[in-house]
């Protein structure tokens, strides 16, 4: 939108990008293995054509949306981010993408709906972390109607003008600057409006270090590590930690989102 | 002459300093790899963990040397002082990796210390892992007498355990590997229950040096 063009230009004149290397080669994706380096090295076997994604709940065209379908009606714009991982490492990355919300406008939101569910392809034979018990497959995210229908919120499809690597999500994946990385699901293949909050992977796997925020926030720590700072990729072996910055530096554009909400106590 | 003997005839002509040069070796190269970005793209974090992982190695080593011996009568008792140092050493290069590269700060060191249960369990190893280091020559074991000196040096027990405990608890989730070492030094550290002691199958070998 129009109001979003301040925030773009600012993002590109204050963020020096990480390398495509950087961000292709360093990946949190269980799907393909717990390690950094797993996605990259095992993620060459995920077919990505042909691909659809299911849009379907409280829509008023529910139905599966072939990828290339999607690609020509949307408007496809570059976005540069920063990427906070709750690991406490982040990156800044130049995606391509285009708005999530006008995804579910093309699909047509029903008035009742409050949340958005999301789910990663189950494909176990083509993704081999979904053979072990790493986490509950089929890897499931959340949001807020409100939080997906923010001009921040992309769906992302290409990372410096090339379409997404497998290992960073391809064909399509959601990005949320400013909540901690695992909000932002790969490999999206269905999406579905909810009146009720759906469930949540890392909040399936251990509710009392990952919320169904999960927004960036140097004041709350996980319950292993501290939040308040984090370390850029990129910057080698002495690299300077930097301190977070309060919904990853997108306090001004969402931090309305949450008023009078106790981030203490919504995680 | 049985096999195992053979192995420790040949041993016998196999001086101890190679393991420290190993032991000094290991950081520098884990370094140089760091340095020429061959650990990929975030070598803090690399570099912590491939000391902290080899440190893991050692000190499941330095457990098996008794088990070996009786189970196979092959002797390794001559290097296990070397090796146990190898071990603090390297538990010492982890620590240094993660206070100075990682943490940067005191306060950030000493918030982790007090808050964060997984560094509180691996910094009590550490700090019981100083008396062994410091008691590991001859002169100490003169000193304190060897009864004395057998007592403290059973610390490598608990030291052992909380290690593995520490490893498990870096991770984001459950995973396999730091499990695997939490119960090969259970098993290894049970193997000596006085209660339990399966009936070896070899007598110790008579003499190691």
């Amino acid at each position: 939108g129009a109001g979003l063009a301040p925030v773009v230009a600012e993002a590109k004149g204050g963020l020096e990008p990480n390398s495509y290397e950087e961000i292709t080669s360093y990946n949190n994706f269980y799907e393909f293995g717990t390690g950094k380096d797993d996605p990259k090295r095992n993620a060459g076997s995920l077919t990505t054509n042909p691909w659809s994604v299911t849009i379907d709940g409280m829509v008023e065209r529910p139905g599966a949306y072939a990828f290339a379908d999607i690609m020509k009606k949307m408007t496809i714009e570059e976005r540069i981010y920063r990427l906070r991982c709750v690991e406490a490492w982040s990156m800044v990355v130049p995606w391509n993408g285009f708005e999530l919300a006008d995804l579910l406008n093309m699909a047509g939101v029903q008035s009742g709906a409050k949340y958005v569910a999301f789910e990663t392809l189950y494909r176990p034979e083509e993704m081999q972390g979904q053979r072990t018990r790493s986490l509950q497959w089929p890897y499931v995210e959340g949001l807020r109607l409100d939080e997906a229908m923010h001009p921040l919120t992309i769906m992302a499809t290409g990372i410096y003008g090339k379409p997404i690597p497998n290992q960073n999500g391809a064909p399509l994946r959601l990005v949320v600057p400013w909540k901690y990385g695992f909000k932002s699901i790969k490999s999206v293949v269905k999406i579905t409006l909810t009146d009720t909050q759906p469930p949540t992977s890392w909040n399936r796997s251990q509710p009392g270090e990952y919320g169904f925020y999960a927004n960036v926030n140097p004041e709350v720590s996980h319950p292993r590590w501290s939040q308040a700072s984090e370390r850029r990729i990129g910057g080698g072996l002495l690299s300077a930690r930097i301190d977070t910055l309060m919904f990853n530096g997108y306090e001004a554009e969402v931090g309305g989102l949450y008023k009078g909400m106790d981030l203490r106590a919504n995680y | 002459m049985t096999f195992a003997q053979r192995i420790n005839g040949g041993l016998r002509r196999i001086p101890t300093w190679p393991v420290y040069v190993f032991g000094l070796g290991v950081p520098l190269w884990y370094l140089y790899l760091a340095i020429t970005g061959q650990m990929g793209v975030e070598p803090i974090n690399a570099l912590e963990r491939a000391l902290g992982l080899a440190a893991m190695q050692m000190l499941v080593a330095v457990l098996a040397v008794t088990p070996l011996r009786k189970l196979t009568g092959v002797s390794l008792v001559k290097y296990r002082r070397a090796m146990a140092l190898v071990f603090f050493f390297w538990v010492v290069c982890h620590l240094l990796a993660w206070a100075i590269l990682d943490l940067q700060r005191i306060d950030r060191i000493w918030a982790d210390i007090v808050k964060r249960p997984y560094i509180t369990i691996g910094m009590v190893g550490f700090v019981l892992a100083i008396p062994l280091a410091v008691t590991s020559n001859n002169l100490s074991i003169r000193k304190m007498g060897p009864m004395r000196w057998r007592k403290l040096h059973k610390l490598t027990y608990p030291i052992a355990v909380l290690g593995a405990v520490h490893f498990v608890m870096v991770q984001k989730v459950w995973e396999l590997e730091p499990l695997l070492y939490l119960v090969g030094i259970i098993s290894l550290i049970t193997l000596r229950v006085p209660g339990l002691r399966i009936p070896w199958p070899v007598k110790p070998a008579a003499k190691t040096t």
